[in-house]
């Protein structure tokens, strides 16, 4: 098979890193040979963050490049405009209709951009989950992270591998069962999205 | 099975059931996790947070001079203050094994620079080994404590972020029983006194070439012919990037052990292909060695210098374009650089000295580093960690001496003051200049994601340790004038920095709040009550739209165009309050976390 690329990209602090480290958990599960790539240190800080996964019956690379990714899973409206050069042409961009003002907007110095979704529209298979809103219906804001894996579970087709199983072994206790309730809302999103 | 693990998650593994009893770190990016992963598994290994990379290699030393293998881990600048005892180490050689590792950072995610710290397994004259990925992670370390002690000989493995920070599938293996070696009474060998120190040169030499001759066989460095046409040269990920873009379509030599240079394996190599690539990130480490030995071959000619070869990058050198990708216009795209948390204690302290005249701020390493970018603009200079202090000694001896306005105000954190900042404070109060310190103790390492440190009262490996009491450290040095505050109170942090800018001589001020994403301890829940567990809110009709609150440079806090208003977003607000102290319509205020429920 073709090695397939997924690219989580956020605001450091919304959960990237613990939505591919589920997902990495289940690719492996399933017996591919995964690789994955993050970087953090100053992430923490606010600042933009990409997790990248490829899996296939081999990989060489851990790092995504230009032109080559099959879903582009952005958090924040704006980081999936920055991430979209990263786009196979004919891939999905799943985002999360989501704004958070970089610092630069905040302090004035540069303007957040209107039409968002509308460019990224035009401009690729665009599939607009509401997750935050999606999460904070179920009290839950942090597990926004959470309702986009089950987005793009479903994107790629892995809905055989047992993520139930794997929320329960990879997330604290007391967070089981509303991560399971925010991976099916997302599972369900994209399916009434794509419908 | 294998397991899914990253290159430092690998390497720790390895350093473990490769049989070592010791290791020791200062935290630093992307290296931290490694010392994180053995720390966890104190019934195997002694791990612990050293306050500099210096002391880490040095305690490294004594473990395997008492018989123990043992690991110091650090980033590529963290070696620069290890750089000490790591040469002569090299020279003295060791008991036990000895690993030093390195976690070097092409495209500087984290970093102050992008140095190449290959050369320093160069110029000591030890071997280096350098992983590809996390299984070789993993194996190296084995490899490591052999060659070590086989040639008795610190060995530097070389880590670069990718390989730090990507996961890959792992096999393990059986783990090594630990040993300790008997003691070795020989000065000749371990005190480098001149005489001692020239039979220790001699034997590097010596060493070098069996080093070399073990590098030619080594099973590490190794060839993949293919086809005629393009052979490449690689390691680390270059290795794997190369592989990804070229296929079946390119022989490799894949070096993996790549100080010495297996020279005459690397010459077979190139007779037998047309078109020969070096491709290696940073400095042309490599391909200066390999030419120096007489093989052609094409490198930063074609690749850049600076930054990561990735994939991309690769493919744009070698055959002119990437693939194909979206076009659309980048420019509407504004960056997104990190910022201080919302409820970040180092806030308050920034918007005071943003609004100081007359002053030069000399900053340090870690979050605090931000406070340079606007909207705070507070900070002049940075070089590497523990200089705020001195370079602030430096500049106010000569604002003193040309008669000068100018006041030096060094901003330095607790984990860093530890690490070399407290040498530097002895330097001011020792030399009498009249520098204002302001060491930032939000109580623990911050910036590498929350290590334990000596002022938090817990070791790595999460026993009760003791607390040094900062104010009492200064004034042992020789600051008569210390004062500690609260840095989420404006009106205190004002009067505490006017206080300071007011004395003629030498001062220390704290600020002592915890870092907001810290776990927070029954002790400081006990001292600081209260702490994150409210929320601001916006008075609509008090707000003019004046803005100045945006001037906290709070993530949480960002202006409505569309109401002529601000915003305030209460899932990342924790009620800090700096905002509302710098509203001058008293339009903000905070409520308790469950009544804002």
């Amino acid at each position: 098979m073709n090695v397939k690329c997924i690219m989580m990209a956020g605001v450091g602090g919304q959960g990237t890193i613990l939505a591919s480290k589920l997902m990495t958990i289940g690719l492996t599960q399933a017996g591919y040979d995964v690789k994955m790539s993050e970087i953090h240190g100053m992430s923490q800080r606010g600042g933009s963050v990409t997790s990248q996964i490829r899996y296939a019956d081999k990989v060489y690379s851990p790092f995504i490049e230009l032109g080559s990714a099959d879903v582009i899973c952005a958090f924040e409206r704006l980081e999936a405009l920055r991430c979209l050069e990263y786009l196979k042409p004919g891939g999905t961009v799943i985002v999360n209709d989501y704004r958070i003002d970089p610092m630069s907007v905040i302090t004035g110095a540069a303007q957040y951009p209107e039409n968002v979704i509308q460019t990224l529209k035009q401009k690729a298979n665009t599939i607009v989950i509401e997750a935050t809103k999606l999460a904070e219906s179920i009290n839950a804001y942090r597990s926004t992270n959470i309702v986009l894996l089950g987005a793009v579970v479903s994107a790629l087709g892995l809905d055989d591998i047992n993520w139930e199983k794997i929320i329960e072994n990879n997330v604290k206790q007391q967070f089981v069962e509303i991560n399971k309730k925010a991976f099916c809302l997302g599972v369900e999103s994209f399916r009434v999205k794509t419908a | 099975m294998k397991s899914l693990l990253t290159g430092n998650e690998a390497l720790a593994q390895g350093i473990m059931d490769a049989g070592a009893s010791y290791a020791s770190a200062y935290p630093g990016t992307p290296s931290t996790e490694i010392l994180e992963n053995l720390a966890l598994c104190k019934q195997r290994i002694y791990a612990e947070w050293a306050p500099n990379e210096k002391v880490a290699l040095e305690g490294a030393i004594g473990a395997s001079y008492a018989g123990a293998r043992s690991a110091a881990l650090m980033k590529q600048v963290g070696l620069n203050v290890a750089a000490d005892a790591f040469f002569t180490s090299a020279s003295t050689g060791v008991n036990a094994g000895l690993i030093v590792v390195s976690a070097d950072e092409p495209g500087i995610h984290s970093s102050q620079n992008e140095q190449d710290n290959r050369w320093y397994a160069l110029h000591a004259n030890i071997p280096m080994l350098e992983p590809s990925d996390s299984q070789e992670c993993y194996s190296m370390a084995f490899e490591a404590f052999d060659l070590s002690e086989k040639y008795s000989t610190p060995v530097l493995i070389r880590m670069t972020t990718r390989v730090c920070h990507s996961k890959s599938l792992v096999e393990l293996r059986e783990p090594l029983e630990k040993r300790i070696l008997p003691v070795v009474n020989d000065p000749k060998k371990f005190v480098p006194v001149p005489a001692n120190a020239r039979l220790h040169k001699s034997n590097v030499l010596k060493r070098a070439k069996l080093l070399y001759e073990e590098s030619e066989e080594s099973n590490l460095n190794y060839d993949e012919y293919i086809s005629d046409d393009t052979g490449i040269i690689a390691s680390g990920i270059c290795y794997q990037y190369a592989k990804e873009v070229f296929g079946d379509n390119a022989s490799y030599f894949k070096i993996g052990f790549s100080h010495p240079l297996p020279y005459k394996k690397i010459a077979e190599f190139a007779s037998k292909v047309k078109k020969l690539y070096i491709i290696e990130e940073d400095d042309p480490y490599m391909e200066t060695l390999i030419a120096a030995h007489g093989i052609k071959a094409l490198g930063k000619e074609v690749f850049p210098s600076e930054g990561e070869i990735t994939p991309d990058v690769i493919r744009k050198c070698v055959f002119g374009k990437t693939l194909e990708t979206i076009d659309y216009d980048k420019s509407q795209t504004p960056l997104r650089a990190p910022a201080l948390c919302a409820g970040c204690p180092h806030r308050g302290i920034f918007y005071m000295l943003g609004k100081q005249k007359n002053v030069y701020l000399s900053g340090d390493i870690g979050c605090y580093t931000l406070g340079f970018a606007p909207p705070y603009n507070a900070i002049h200079s940075v070089t590497c960690m523990g200089a705020s202090i001195s370079a602030a000694h430096g500049a106010q001896k000569i604002f003193t001496s040309t008669d000068s306005k100018m006041r030096a105000i060094a901003i330095i954190g607790d984990s860093t003051f530890f690490h070399t900042g407290v040498n530097s404070l002895m330097n001011v109060a020792y030399n009498n200049s009249n520098t204002i310190t302001v060491i930032l103790d939000n109580r623990i390492t911050g910036m590498t994601g929350h290590q334990e440190n000596p002022g938090s009262g817990k070791t790595a490996q999460m026993e009760d340790a003791n607390i040094i009491d900062i104010p009492a450290l200064c004034r042992a040095l020789g600051v008569k004038n210390v004062r500690t505050f609260n840095p989420n109170d404006l009106v205190q942090t004002e009067k505490t920095l006017e206080w300071a800018l007011s004395l003629d001589e030498a001062s220390v001020i704290i600020s002592r709040y915890p870092c907001v994403l810290k776990k927070m301890s029954a002790k400081d829940t006990e001292e600081f009550k209260g702490a994150f567990k409210s929320k601001c809110g916006l008075d609509k009709d008090k707000c003019i739209g004046c803005k100045m609150c945006l001037k906290a440079g709070c993530p949480s806090v960002s202006y409505d165009a569309e109401n002529k208003k601000v915003k305030i977003d209460a899932n990342t607000c924790v009620g800090c309050g700096v905002c509302m102290q710098i509203c001058p319509k008293g339009a903000i205020y905070t409520v308790s976390e469950e009544k804002h429920k």
